[in-house]
């Protein structure tokens, strides 16, 4: 960033979220030294953050900007993520790391599993998911774990739906995309899943089924495909789709909770779902921290960004700019708003909103209109909060 | 006159990344073909669709959605 190299006296990344469902208030300061602004990673690098939302939009669709991590002013927005570029997970390239061409191509490839259409096949299978999940809880209860008996079962099983994951199968896979997902244990259970994949692959080619894999193996064996490319899209649609989703369904429940007058509305008429969870991912945003390095100076406002300088995109805070959205730090349900950062923006705008728009939809409406008398088991603040890349609860305990 | 004003949409598909926004906002105009990229439904719509096409021209995140004017 420029010629100087002294970042001490600048404000330090990652900050991490004293409430649940607000961005950590260190992202308002930020903005209000301004939207695009210097600060210090956690190992001393200078890169500059990014809290407003007119300059996110511009920021994130500018053809200067690259996901090319070994470039050596790539951002590293939390410590944690240092383990993950261990040459064991070599796997975890496509689309969310590559830049165009490369990234059109991969894109291109999976599209056709996600288009509108596409999801609205899976929702049948979605909505007998959730309620198969929420038969078990009613069984078990009244006190549950919601992240571990709802949240994460329920979006594991949506994955190897939409991957296409044989049901014999599936509590291995459930291990590998959640139960084991923790620090200690993530580096192993991606190379386990990775092993996996190339053999459930394998098997697919002389008996294919009718996921997104299925669909992919022909044009492996048509010779357009390679499978270990193949392999690669399976993963970062597990990395990728599990943990936002069934962070942001459990933080949503919590919320919801916390704002009774809300959820009252919702109880009222349910018609507002869709609203409702368009509404959720603005004010909850789990994903913050999406790093980029430009490749050519870009002037954005009166700053000029250079030409290899690293980017932070802070969304949960451009989520919250009062510049674009009147009273943002209200959770309004009823407000129609759809221009939320949540799910970024430019070429890498998350290929599967219109799945995670379905799950939240689903698990939500459900969970609440089978369980009305639905409450925090335990004081708000002494749920566990998981801060890091995505932002989540380690628990969710209720009752009813 | 501004009632006999006509709208032309235009999507660009080589642009198009498959986010949806464009269909989700304006469904009559804008579809997804089965590769997942923007096909244009309606060759000219009435000035009617105006905030609409400007809503899925905003909300398009490759820049892949326009509009021109006709008439
Ligand atoms: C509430 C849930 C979700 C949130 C908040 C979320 C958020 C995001 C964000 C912010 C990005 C952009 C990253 C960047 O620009 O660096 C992204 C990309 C991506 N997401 Fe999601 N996501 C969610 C659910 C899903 C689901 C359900 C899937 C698939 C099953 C998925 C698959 C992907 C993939 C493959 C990318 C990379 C796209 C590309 O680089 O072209 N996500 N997501
Ligand atoms: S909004 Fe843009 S990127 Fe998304 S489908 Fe429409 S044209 Fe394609």
């Amino acid at each position: 960033m420029n010629e100087d190299n002294d970042t001490s006296a600048l404000p330090e990344l990652p900050m991490t979220r004293e409430c649940p469902y607000h961005p950590p208030a260190g992202y308002e300061q930020l903005r209000a030294i301004g939207p695009v602004t210097r600060v210090r990673q956690f190992d001393g690098r200078p890169v500059w953050a990014v809290t407003g939302h007119l300059e996110t939009r511009e920021l994130l669709s500018s053809p200067h900007m690259s996901v090319n991590r070994f470039h050596p002013n790539f951002p590293m927005p939390i410590p944690a993520l240092t383990q993950l570029q261990s040459p064991r997970t070599p796997a975890i390239g496509a689309l969310i790391r590559t830049d165009p061409p490369e990234h059109t191509r991969q894109r291109r490839d999976i599209l056709p599993s996600f288009t509108l259409k596409k999801i609205a096949v899976l929702k049948p299978r979605i909505e007998q998911i959730v309620e198969d999940r929420l038969d078990a809880i009613l069984a078990k209860g009244p006190t549950v774990d919601l992240v571990e008996e709802y949240t994460k079962p329920a979006v594991a099983m949506v994955l190897s739906q939409l991957l296409g994951v044989p049901f014999a199968d599936r509590e291995y896979f459930e291990d590998l995309t959640y139960r084991r997902f923790d620090p200690a244990q993530v580096v192993d259970a991606l190379s386990d899943l990775t092993d996996y994949l190339a053999q459930l692959l394998r098997a697919k080619e002389t008996e294919p089924g009718d996921g997104l894999l299925d669909d992919l193996v022909g044009k492996v064996l048509a010779g357009e495909l390679d499978r270990d490319e193949l392999v690669k899209y399976a993963l970062v649609l597990v990395i990728a789709g599990q943990e936002t989703t069934a962070n942001t369904i459990a933080l949503s429940v919590l919320t919801l909770l916390e704002h009774p007058d809300q959820l009252a509305l919702l109880l009222d008429d349910p018609s507002l779902w869709p609203n409702a969870v368009e509404e959720l991912l603005r004010f909850l945003a789990i994903t913050g921290g999406l790093s980029r390095v430009a490749t050519a100076d870009i002037t954005i406002g009166d700053l000029t960004i250079r030409d290899g300088d690293g980017l932070i995109f802070l969304n949960p805070g451009a989520n919250r700019d009062e510049a674009q959205f009147d009273r943002p730090n209200e959770l309004d349900v009823r407000r129609t708003v759809r221009n939320h950062l949540t799910f970024g923006f430019g070429i890498h705008q998350c290929i599967g909103q219109n799945l995670a728009r379905v799950e939240l939809e689903v698990a939500l409406r459900r969970l609440f209109a089978r369980i009305p008398a639905l409450a925090l088991a335990a004081p708000m603040e002494q749920i566990p909060m998981r801060q890091g890349l995505v932002f989540g609860l380690a628990e969710l305990p209720v009752t009813w | 006159m501004s009632g006999a004003r006509r709208l032309v949409p235009s999507g660009d598909a080589t642009r198009c990344v498959g986010a949806g926004q464009c269909v989700l906002t304006a469904p009559e105009v804008f579809d997804q073909d089965d590769d997942g990229t923007v096909v244009v439904l309606a060759e000219e719509v009435d000035e009617s669709y105006r905030a609409l096409l400007a809503e899925a021209a905003y909300l398009c995140p490759a820049s892949a959605i326009s509009f021109a004017e006709h008439g």
